[in-house]
């Protein structure tokens, strides 16, 4: 990028937002403002609330917003990924339908990929998609949706074929969670909170303008909604930093904030809680125990390269080079770090490890902690569906010998609605 | 800190691993592990005069190259890929214990032969007791005479300039170490190849009765000064160490690829496959932590002490993790002499038990971050 290019674009941002930046108006009128100037998302197509800004110029945008505290667009949730999966494969009356209402944070979605018969092999969906001549016809169940009880829209991989292989026999469909069809049951966890739903749909209805893409290119386009699911993970933490502003702009903004984060809530307690470990070592005197200290140590060397290794991937993205194996690695190291912390909790904490709640090490943390570990090496892709990835994309190891090949109807699957 | 390596040091590894590549390869190592030099002094020469490897992290006052640790661990790396023998270790270790405790003038002598290759020489540090603390050190020196043995001395039996970590014992009751430049053909000194598991590398025990040193450098923190190079010699191992574990890394999914059992290429089994996804998490994370341990040395971070403990703790359970997986993954021909695993699966054993075993390292660094 030119000096003088960033320089321009600096001065026009702040110009723009000299003239219309205003704390005490509503969240909504702002954000309208900013999709339609397109300063929102600057990087998207001038021609949907963008400014066709290269990406390498976007960190320019983001200072002069940060500069002032200036709010941005709805970023939360699961509205981005829907927004950039329209962007790839929706139609023109689609992205006008829908991605002015997803900046401004009026409507909420939700992705209805997980069903309970397919998992870690989310091709095998089996929740029907069945054309009745004038609208679709759903059947079927999701389960692991954030947010689907609040949801407006869901974003819906459904089976449309299944003469047709696998992956090539599902379609994309954007549906309207507020139907009778629909309806959304909390799933409570082993650790007792409901962060996800399931979904039931009994004869839910489509319009044929809500299908995404063409029929049975529905694999394709969930995996652009996933790709930008696995870039947007990291940078869920950073944007719900509260930073204790003043006016109602902020406090709407927090309100939003807060109900998006509350299933998150548990979050820090599945990846372990290394934070915690060295005071509670010294808070119980274990930390004169050697074996608790090699222990310990572990859980250091753990974390620590996990974190080196994951900036040494980014470093090597920032800089353009191809990104060595570093990156497919994370997911794993997480697993390894939170097991381990959460063995080393036990042993610090020893029978007190059973107690939860005001009986309990920190009020229940430490329970929560122990009860909330399991989740890592499990959602959003198993450490054995990561090992695979690793071994076969990264590695270049050899495939295993596939069972479900041919027609989806003669594929082996676990019970559910039976094909047509 | 940086978590790239820049141009000149891609182009620094280009060079380096072609020339290990071209001058190591795994004949050569098997010819020279079975030789009592251990190896070979021509390759010595070429790496030494021709390339400066021997002058990387020595200052230019002093007739090296006054690159950072970072660049002498891309070598260590390389060298390790290979098993490359020579006295790189021993001498790199030495070059940083002179740097770290004598004066300028000592300096001004002993490092440009150093740098150039012409004298090898090696740090003597531990004694029979197989401790890595300062506290096993028991090998006296009084009026500058030593007497005792040093144990685990690297390419003892060839070196040119043996640094000895000596006790003192004052008047007063007191006792103190310092650091005394010995010749290795000094009158007094016996020098005896100690047999190891891992031939690749040449281990000596010394016998010194009565012989006449020079003190190096002063009185001052000879204690930190040891341990300091201890920390900057175990960041070298480590990258060492990794370098050796991603060779096995990809001689694994290299023989799963090929191996037929069942019909099918073992790799396609799930079972080794995580077991390979596993062993190249290893090695990356080590990786990670012998790569800032490095950066931290060539920056002086503060956090240096712990870094190296961190970074060899991790590399010796990665390395060690590894070559067990990769004669697992071979089966029955993996434990045959024929088949070079064992050479690096040796070489794992031996550097995850030299300058301190895992357990050593994470006592240290709970030690060091505790107080």
């Amino acid at each position: 990028m030119g000096m003088l290019e960033a320089e321009t674009l600096r001065n026009e941002v702040r110009l723009w937002l000299e003239t219309n930046w205003d704390p005490t108006s509503s969240l909504i009128e702002w954000r309208t403002k900013l999709a339609e100037s397109g300063w929102g998302m600057p990087t998207w197509p001038s021609q949907w609330f963008g400014k066709d800004l290269p990406l390498a110029l976007n960190p320019i945008v983001e200072e002069e917003f940060a500069r002032i505290n200036a709010v941005s667009v709805s970023r939360s949730g699961i509205r981005l990924l829907a927004a950039a999966t329209i962007l790839e494969h929706g139609n023109d009356a689609q992205k006008s339908q829908y991605l002015r209402r997803i900046l401004t944070g009026e409507d909420t979605w939700c992705q209805l990929f997980s069903e309970p018969g397919s998992g870690s092999d989310l091709a095998g969906a089996i929740t029907r998609a069945d054309f009745d001549g004038t609208q679709w016809i759903i059947n079927g169940q999701k389960v692991w949706t954030t947010s689907a009880h609040h949801a407006d829209y869901g974003l819906l991989l459904a089976r449309t074929d299944w003469e047709a292989p696998k992956h090539d026999g599902l379609s994309y469909f954007v549906i309207d969670m507020h139907q009778s069809g629909v309806s959304v049951h909390p799933l409570k966890q082993m650790n007792g909170h409901a962060s996800f739903n399931q979904v039931f749909f009994t004869d839910a209805v489509v319009a044929p303008e809500s299908l995404v893409d063409r029929i049975g290119n529905g694999w394709k386009v969930a995996m652009t909604t996933l790709m930008h699911e696995r870039r947007s993970a990291d940078a869920l933490r950073s944007v719900h930093r509260d930073r204790g502003l003043q006016g109602r702009i902020y406090d709407e903004e927090r309100d939003e904030t807060a109900t998006v984060m509350e299933p998150y809530k548990w979050y820090p307690q599945r990846a372990g809680r290394v934070d915690l470990v060295f005071e509670r070592a010294i808070e119980t005197g274990k930390i004169e125990d050697p074996v608790v200290r090699q222990a310990i140590a572990e859980l250091m060397i753990k974390a620590r390269t996990a974190e080196w290794t994951a900036r040494r991937a980014r470093a090597a993205q920032q800089q353009g080079r191809p990104q060595g194996p570093e990156g497919s690695l994370g997911k794993l190291a997480a697993s390894n770090v939170a097991r381990h912390a959460s063995k080393v909790h036990t042993m610090i904490s020893g029978s007190d490890s059973m107690l939860g709640d005001e009986d309990g090490p920190l009020a229940g943390l430490i329970a929560e902690i122990l009860i909330s570990v399991p989740a890592t090496s499990i959602a959003g892709g198993t450490d054995e569906i990561q090992r695979n990835i690793i071994a076969e994309r990264v590695l270049g190891m050899p495939k295993e010998p596939r069972m479900d090949t041919g027609p989806f109807r003669d594929v082996m699957k676990n019970p559910g609605p039976a094909a047509p | 800190m940086q978590f790239t390596f820049n141009e000149e040091q891609d182009q620094l590894r280009a060079t380096a691993q072609k020339f290990f590549a071209d001058k190591s390869p795994t004949a050569e190592v098997r010819r020279l592990m079975e030789t009592q030099q251990g190896y070979d002094p021509v390759v010595w020469t070429q790496l030494s005069s021709e390339l400066g490897f021997t002058a990387t992290h020595i200052p230019e006052v002093y007739g090296g190259l006054g690159l950072s640790y970072t660049e002498l661990g891309i070598l260590f790396e390389e060298m390790g890929r290979t098993l490359f023998c020579a006295p790189f270790l021993a001498t790199a270790v030495a070059a940083t214990a002179i740097m770290n405790v004598a004066t300028e003038s000592e300096k001004s002598e002993l490092l440009p032969d150093i740098a150039t290759g012409t004298r090898i020489a090696t740090l003597a540090v531990f004694e029979t007791s197989g401790q890595w603390g300062s506290d096993s050190i028991k090998l006296s020196a009084k009026n500058a005479r030593l007497n005792g043995t040093k144990r685990y001395v690297l390419d003892g039996h060839i070196a040119d300039l043996v640094i000895v970590v000596a006790r003192i014992n004052h008047t007063s009751g007191a006792d103190t170490i310092g650091f005394f430049l010995v010749d290795g053909d000094a009158p007094g000194l016996t020098r005896r190849t100690v047999t190891t598991i891992d031939s690749t590398r040449k281990l000596t025990q010394l016998e010194f009765v009565d012989v006449s040193a020079r003190r190096l450098g002063g009185n001052h923190d000879q204690e930190a000064k040891l341990a300091a190079t201890l920390d900057l010699a175990a960041i070298g191992l480590a990258n060492e160490m990794v370098g050796g574990a991603q060779h096995l890394v990809d001689e694994t999914v290299k023989y799963a690829a090929e191996r037929i059992q069942f019909g099918r290429a073992i790799g396609s089994f799930q079972a080794i496959k995580h077991k390979c996804a596993d062993m190249l998490l290893d090695v990356e994370m080590a990786k990670s932590a012998a790569y800032y341990a490095s950066m931290a040395a060539a920056s002086s971070d503060p956090e240096l002490p712990v870094l190296a403990n961190l970074a060899k703790a991790s590399a010796s359970e990665a390395y060690m993790r590894i070559a067990a997986e990769c004669i697992q993954i071979h089966g029955g021909i993996g434990f045959t002499w024929d088949n070079d695993t064992h050479l690096w699966f040796k070489r794992a054993k031996s550097s995850e038990v030299f300058f301190g075993d895992p357990s050593y390292h994470k006592e240290q660094l709970i030690a060091r971050w505790h107080h």
